[in-house]
């Protein structure tokens, strides 16, 4: 009986999760009816957008990185009482919708923007900031910087305190602690951080859109543009996304590697 | 455990900085007099009249929140009895099922939006139905369950399996032994998820925009095609009445949680 | 401060309970600023009665148009959707498009059905041999008989079957009269080095071949291969100079002087030129696009008879006078022409001479499946190829990242291997 409660959950996961990805895989190789290899061969007409897409959204890691750690690292340090709170006002932008947060940085980062004006008043710029790579960069680090803060302060506030205070005992400076016992204690939290940074920052086309001016496309546009866009050939688009799930699925396997424990959940 | 250093203050007073200084630019100039959202002009409230009498925003606004409520409810309820069976299930199904679980959680959202439109595409040439809030609900519980159920694994695997038996022993029917003593176990996993759903949903784009056809414009599509057009600072308005919630909505939440927990004599 | 805050709130509070009980007026504040000259309109129709037909159905059409398309009820002129269902009990549900190949892939992608779409020229000619719109019953449309005639049975829609004109207009070059000081303005100015990361580019491939040709003296409905390739090539070195790819986002770019120079349409350029006077219009002498938007029926339409009453409302003369007041297009209706004002009906911008609508304009066709299938296929090109030649170090990094990541896997899992055997 038991297991049969999970019956309606199998049938819908079968029907609408995977019968959908055989979809996109059908509509990748066969065209009327007709099975053809064109459309994938077409998808490396686009390799420099996956190029770009991989690169860009590599970058975004790095840097979510870079800054989330040591925030994960004060976060933890911090007074228990106020632990709660001070991840809470972190936190508190994401849930803001996210196309609102990419619009602001679109006010923000034009050419007679705010931060423009502020260096015009030490007589620097304009700078072109608006429409360029750094600008798609940049609204993939602030939209998708909470999702490699969290998982991290997640694994590293669970590191038995007991053992740091031993490292401390031994000898070790907080330098050192947090070099040789928190960074390998919080690995998991780190991956799980770069993938779920990574597969949206490659697979996002309104960032690229509303940032990057339209002349930087991503792999995310040029699905959209197949389906919905300007221009229509959705066997053209489920080959790309074909392709961007073979990508996402080998950077999971890559970082399931270092993944040791069940990986902790946003 | 020490006290923060002032380095660290500095640091995540810069990262704050970064967080919130585009949200306060959204909202300064949503009291502006003037279109531009360099330059202030003047105070005034004329954008949020406006908003709320924007009939488009109400009526997308009333159309997310259906989505929404549906589409957790459902999936919570789905996910729920899924994650009890899946519980019992043996070591390789079960691991088979939460592999497919894992799918609309690893994917890239554009190739789940995608890959549902393709599906709904084809039957609904074939079973005459449209795009509109069956497709986007059905969308969003997908992405929804397995959520859901990764929030109550874990307090199945913290609950004593024996006190189920225990309760049936104790002469309770299999249903009263679940209803009376496993659901109050994993209530935390599946109110947990149920607020998960209700979020993802809430804030939901990319799904949306493949699924939801003419007829169910959600609020975040509404906000997409406003920023394709002339913007009005409507938006802007739109922005500071969200974070405004939003504040209110975790300021509550985090009291409460606090208010248990002192309850409960744990410290947090 | 909690001061501030609580009176905020109470703000917020009562915009909501004052929007939740009283009926939404169709003035608000913000509008009255720059309609405070106008007086408020109020629609009358020749044949109540025909508006009617079906009150009371509780029918919703959907209805797909483009971005700013419609008088949406600011500056005292009509609210068109609201108007219509003020009058004839049906409701609207309006959504927007940005080009005319975002509609063509939405209705064939499948999945939604639209009553009401107004496509362009070339598109309407696609739709028909691709079988994509319903034959419109004219008997349901009285009103056509306020279209000039020279707007009926037009290339696109020989015999007037399917299509009921909306709007017309050429494709002209906005620019800031503050900044750019040439006088003759060309196609070429879009390729003006000294304009870099000033100018703005059509976003959708039509019309920014249509500039690419011109400019190479072809026609802009060559379907010769060669040709295509040049253009897109003409485009791909245009790259380097363009702001950003847009379509309706110039309304903002431009007026906010983020851009000086973006080719775009004369109706919208008109209402951008009313809002700023640093903003001047050109149609290059070399020629340009004539363009006619028209009301269509798609295929799979649910409400057609609604779909026929709300275009026949389109062209009621208050109507029709409030949508060209509004968007800036010129009008083929033959009774909102005589509404509007002398200086607007001898605005060259918006109703140029026929001599020189004949001599120096070319209405698109529709091309062949292969020619529209490379244009296509063009344009992805253009907008995916690099702008500035490839940073030559991505590759080698990228690389490096890779190799790296292998050998810690790789020597993770040793290490893991050797301790697991103690």
């Amino acid at each position: 009986m038991k297991k049969l409660i999970s019956a309606p959950y199998l049938v819908w996961m079968a029907v609408f999760v995977v019968v959908p990805l055989i979809m996109v895989a059908y509509f990748a190789f066969f065209a009327n009816g007709h099975f053809t290899l064109d459309y994938v061969a077409n998808v490396s007409q686009y390799a420099n957008i996956f190029i770009r897409s991989i690169w860009l959204a590599a970058i975004a890691t790095v840097i979510c990185l870079i800054i989330s750690y040591p925030v994960a690292v004060i976060l933890t340090e911090a007074d228990a009482n106020y632990q709660g709170t001070l991840l809470m006002i972190v936190m508190l932008p994401m849930w803001m919708n996210f196309l609102l947060r990419t619009y602001a940085w679109m006010t923000i980062l034009g050419n007679n923007g705010i931060l423009n004006q502020l260096f015009g008043l030490f007589g620097l710029g304009p700078f072109k900031l608006l429409n360029t790579r750094g600008a798609v960069v940049l609204g993939m680090v602030y939209n998708y910087l909470p999702f490699m803060l969290l998982p991290i302060y997640n694994v590293m506030a669970k590191i038995d305190r007991s053992v740091l205070e031993a490292a401390q005992d031994l000898g070790c400076n907080r330098g050192r602690v947090i070099a040789k016992v928190v960074f390998p204690l919080s690995l998991p939290g780190v991956m799980s951080g770069i993938t779920m940074v990574f597969v949206p920052a490659i697979s996002t086309f309104i960032i690229s859109r509303m940032l990057g001016g339209g002349g930087n496309l991503l792999i995310g546009d040029l699905i959209e543009m197949q389906f919905l866009g300007n221009s229509y050939n959705p066997n053209l688009g489920a080959a790309i996304s074909l392709v961007l799930m073979i990508i996402v699925l080998l950077i999971m396997t890559l970082m399931n590697q270092f993944d040791a424990d069940d990986r902790p959940l946003i | 455990m020490k006290k923060t250093s002032v380095l660290s203050k500095i640091y995540l007073l810069l990262v704050m900085l970064f967080l919130y200084v585009p949200i306060f630019v959204l909202i300064v100039f949503s009291f502006n007099t003037t279109k531009s959202h360099s330059h202030m002009s003047g105070f005034t409230f004329d954008w949020y009249v406006k908003l709320f009498h924007n009939e488009l925003i109400l009526s997308s606004l009333l159309n997310t929140i259906i989505v929404a409520v549906a589409a957790s409810i459902c999936a919570t309820i789905l996910g729920t009895a899924a994650a009890v069976g899946i519980n019992s299930m043996k070591k390789l199904p079960k691991a088979i099922t939460l592999n497919v679980n894992n799918i609309p959680i690893i994917n890239p959202e554009i190739v789940t939006g995608v890959s549902m439109m393709l599906l709904f595409v084809f039957f609904a040439a074939r079973m005459n139905f449209e795009f509109g809030f069956g497709t986007l609900i059905i969308a969003h519980i997908t992405f929804n369950v397995p959520y859901v159920i990764l929030n109550i694994m874990p307090k199945f695997r913290q609950m004593n399996p024996n006190i189920y038996e225990a309760a049936q022993d104790l002469g309770c029917s299999p249903a009263q032994a679940f209803f009376k003593v496993v659901l109050p176990e994993i209530m935390p996993g599946i109110l947990s998820g149920l607020m998960m759903s209700f979020t993802f949903s809430l804030d939901d784009f990319v799904v949306s925009y493949f699924t939801n056809g003419s007829r169910a414009q959600t609020l975040p599509i509404t906000i997409y095609s406003m920023t394709r057009r002339k913007i009005s600072p409507e938006i802007n308005a739109l922005s500071t009445i969200i974070f405004i919630i939003v504040i209110l909505v975790l300021v509550t939440k985090n009291i409460y949680e606090r208010k248990t927990a002192v309850k409960k004599g744990v410290k947090l | 401060m909690k001061k501030y805050l609580s009176l905020f709130f109470a703000f917020v509070i009562s915009a909501v309970t004052v929007c939740g009980c009283s009926h939404i007026e169709d003035d608000s504040p913000a509008s009255e600023e720059t309609g405070d000259a106008n007086e408020e309109m109020t629609l009358s129709v020749d044949n109540p009665d025909y508006y009617k037909a079906l009150y009371g159905q509780n029918i919703t059409i959907n209805v797909y148009n483009w971005g700013e398309y419609i008088s949406d009820g600011s500056d005292g002129l009509l609210d068109v959707n609201a108007e219509f269902t003020k009058l004839t009990g049906i409701k609207v549900n309006y959504t927007t498009y940005a080009t005319n190949e975002e509609l063509y892939a939405k209705l064939k992608g499948g999945g939604s059905s639209y009553d009401v779409i107004i496509p362009s020229d070339y598109m309407i000619s696609r739709m028909i041999s691709e079988d994509m719109l319903e034959k419109i019953d004219f008997q349901n449309i009285p009103n056509v008989k306020n279209i000039m005639d020279k707007f009926k049975n037009a290339e696109y829609d020989p015999d007037m079957e399917y299509s009921v004109p909306y709007t017309w207009g050429t494709v002209g070059i906005i620019y800031d009269n503050t900044v750019v000081e040439e006088e003759n303005i060309g196609w070429d100015i879009l390729w003006n080095e000294d304009y870099a990361g000033r100018i703005l580019m059509f976003d959708n491939p039509r019309d920014a071949f249509a500039i690419a040709q011109n400019l190479l003296g072809y026609s802009l409905n060559s379907e010769d291969p060669e040709e295509l390739k040049r253009a897109a090539e003409k485009l791909t070195e245009q790259k380097k100079v363009v702001q950003a790819y847009v379509m309706d986002e110039i309304f903002d770019k431009m007026g906010a002087g983020e851009a000086i120079i973006a080719p775009y349409y004369a109706g919208d350029a008109r209402t951008l030129m009313d809002e700023y006077d640093n903003l001047s219009f050109a149609i290059p002498d070399s020629g340009t696009n004539l363009f006619f938007d028209a009301m269509c029926v798609p295929k799979g339409a649910k409400n057609k008879r609604a779909a026929e009453m709300y275009i026949n409302f389109m062209c009621e003369p208050d109507i029709a006078y409030s949508t060209t007041e509004y968007i800036g297009y010129s009008t083929p209706n033959r009774a909102a022409f005589d509404m509007l004002d002398e200086d607007e009906r001898q605005d060259k911008i918006a109703y140029p001479d026929d001599g020189f609508l004949k001599e120096k304009t070319e209405v698109f066709k529709n091309l062949s499946n292969e020619a529209n299938q490379q244009m296509q296929d063009l344009w992805t090109d253009m907008k995916s190829a690099e702008e500035q030649t490839q940073n030559r170090i991505i590759m080698p990094v990228f690389m490096l990242l890779c190799i790296l990541l292998s050998v810690t896997v790789i020597t993770r899992r040793h290490i893991k291997a050797k301790k697991d055997i103690f």
